[in-house]
């Protein structure tokens, strides 16, 4: 008796069952149907690494090249170009920092003031090295570098991941619409 | 001329040769339609909208893997047996066109109306097994065997409550033939078979989902365990015939089962074959709900239901429907 009353409840359970999922069908879709509809909620989302721009000026970035992000890469993903100007003018060759030297002064103090102004050529980017880790962001002293929102970011060939920053900051760090 | 061409067209082998045609035109359409319904119940049941790209929500996407797969290049392991492999998958696929045949669709739209229907039916049927087991066997592969070994003991067990269940049926109604058996609950939804044999409606019912391999007692197939189990070295249409016979077996089954159980063609407003149908896609649902719901069970608790619990209650029902008839006939 004790026996069929076990099986009756245990039956009863499916039914239950089918009840949660016959009910489950009625209720609206909880995914996000992606080309018609985007994620929201990005505000932890950690995409590939972005220039921020100066606050007063959004078409040039905080970034004072003193490149201890590019040292500090462990996937060496970034270089960074730039000419120096002194008085006023720039000299014809862009002055490349060697990836494989670390500079000295990188990982002590901000780098001591110099007379030599810098002007940011390229930072260029190549993402398919990245590791996202985020050592670069973490020892900017400036806060020159964010993590991006850009979660809907693919590519069809490797150099779509080779990606200069600087230019994605002029042309607004993807809130404007691309060009293309 | 035109009397002539009618009565050709009433010679019963033309009437067989065309109703096999048809029932090749409904089963790869059926199959179309399945596959569809059976991806959007999962996706609506997970709260997902399942298939939606290909055509207007997604509904031309069996006829887009149904391509996929006629395209695919058809692949043999070294060490499997050829003619057994490929054997395999027409022998699952071409029996269940004649089970077709005695089904009844409506009053008069049968292929071929014998007396001996249901045991036609479930003949040609049990050939499945045969073909599973080649396919395990020819493939050469270790999966393969482990999942055809289920799929002929799970057979050969569900086999028997299925039988015990449908001769309930048979001895109530003093006949094998479906169109009669259908006839016999014509007078109102409350003849309806299922009314009187509760019991063998669930037996029958559960023992179909087992027979057809399908979750939660897709042990043949199990993914998580044998890859795919007896069809894992098939690839493109070799596949494609095991997909196609699985869910036009559901179709036969839940066909019978509306003849049987739920009177057929029969319905409260108007007769005809869209009431079986009707009831044909019900079942079929059913079965695709009970996918999405149940997780697949242990084979030790698939051999245990069906011995300890199935079988004692298909034979204690057929004893009692045996009492009564022959004390109340």
């Amino acid at each position: 008796m004790a026996m069929v009353a076990k099986t009756l409840k245990r039956l009863w359970s499916l039914v239950v069952g089918l009840e949660v999922t016959g009910k489950e069908f009625f209720k609206p879709w909880l995914t996000v149907h992606y080309p018609r509809q985007q994620v929201g909620n990005l505000d932890t989302y950690r995409g590939h690494i972005e220039l921020v721009p100066r606050d007063d000026n959004p078409a040039i970035p905080r970034c004072i090249m003193c490149s201890r992000c590019q040292d500090i890469c462990p996937s060496r993903c970034i270089s960074i170009a730039f000419h120096p100007v002194e008085n006023g003018e720039r000299t014809p060759k862009p002055l490349w920092l060697n990836p494989g030297i670390v500079s000295p002064g990188s990982h002590g103090a901000p780098p001591a003031p110099e007379r030599i102004e810098r002007v940011l050529d390229r930072f260029d980017l190549n993402y398919s090295l990245c590791s996202l880790c985020g050592l670069c962001v973490q020892n900017c002293p400036v806060a020159a570098i964010r993590f991006s929102r850009h979660v809907y970011f693919c590519g069809t060939s490797r150099q779509d991941f080779s990606i200069d920053l600087l230019e994605r900051m002029k042309r607004g760090n993807g809130t404007k619409p691309h060009p293309e | 001329m035109i009397p002539t061409m009618l009565h050709l067209l009433a010679h019963p082998f033309i009437r067989i040769v065309i109703a096999l045609v048809l029932t090749m035109a409904f089963v790869g359409v059926m199959g179309l339609v399945l596959v569809y319904a059976e991806r959007k119940v999962a996706g609506f049941i997970q709260r997902r909208p399942g298939p939606f790209e290909v055509g207007p929500h997604g509904i031309l996407q069996s006829l887009a893997d149904a391509g996929k797969l006629v395209g695919k290049q058809l692949v043999r392991p070294f060490d499997a047996d050829p003619f057994l492999f490929w054997a395999a998958p027409i022998l699952s696929l071409a029996p269940v066109v004649v089970c077709f045949l005695p089904i009844p669709f409506g009053p008069t739209l049968t292929g071929m109306q014998i007396n001996v229907g249901l045991v036609l039916i479930l003949a040609f049927s049990g050939l499945n097994t045969l073909a599973l087991c080649l396919a395990g066997w020819g493939s050469a592969n270790k999966y393969s065997l482990l999942g055809s070994a289920r799929a002929v003991s799970q057979s050969v067990a569900y086999e028997i409550p299925l039988l015990l269940a449908v001769l309930a049926i048979a001895f109530q109604s003093g006949s094998l033939d479906l169109t009669e058996i259908t006839l016999t609950q014509r007078r109102s939804v409350l003849s309806w078979n299922v009314w009187v044999q509760p019991l063998a409606f669930l037996i029958f019912f559960v023992s179909l989902v087992a027979e057809t391999n399908r979750a939660p007692f897709d042990l043949p197939e199990a993914e998580s365990e044998l890859t795919a189990g007896f069809h894992t070295e098939y690839s493109g249409m070799g596949f494609g015939l095991f997909f196609l016979a699985e869910y036009t077996y559901m179709i036969v089954g839940c066909a019978v089962a509306s003849c049987l159980f739920l009177g057929g063609w029969e319905g409260p407003v108007a007769d005809g074959h869209w009431w079986f149908l009707a009831k044909t896609f019900g079942l079929l649902l059913a079965m695709m709900w009970f996918r999405w719901t149940y997780p697949r069970v242990r084979f030790d608790q698939l051999l245990n239901v069906c011995w300890k619990w199935l079988i004692p209650l298909g034979l204690a029902n057929l004893v009692v429907t045996a009492l009564v008839i022959k004390v109340v006939g």
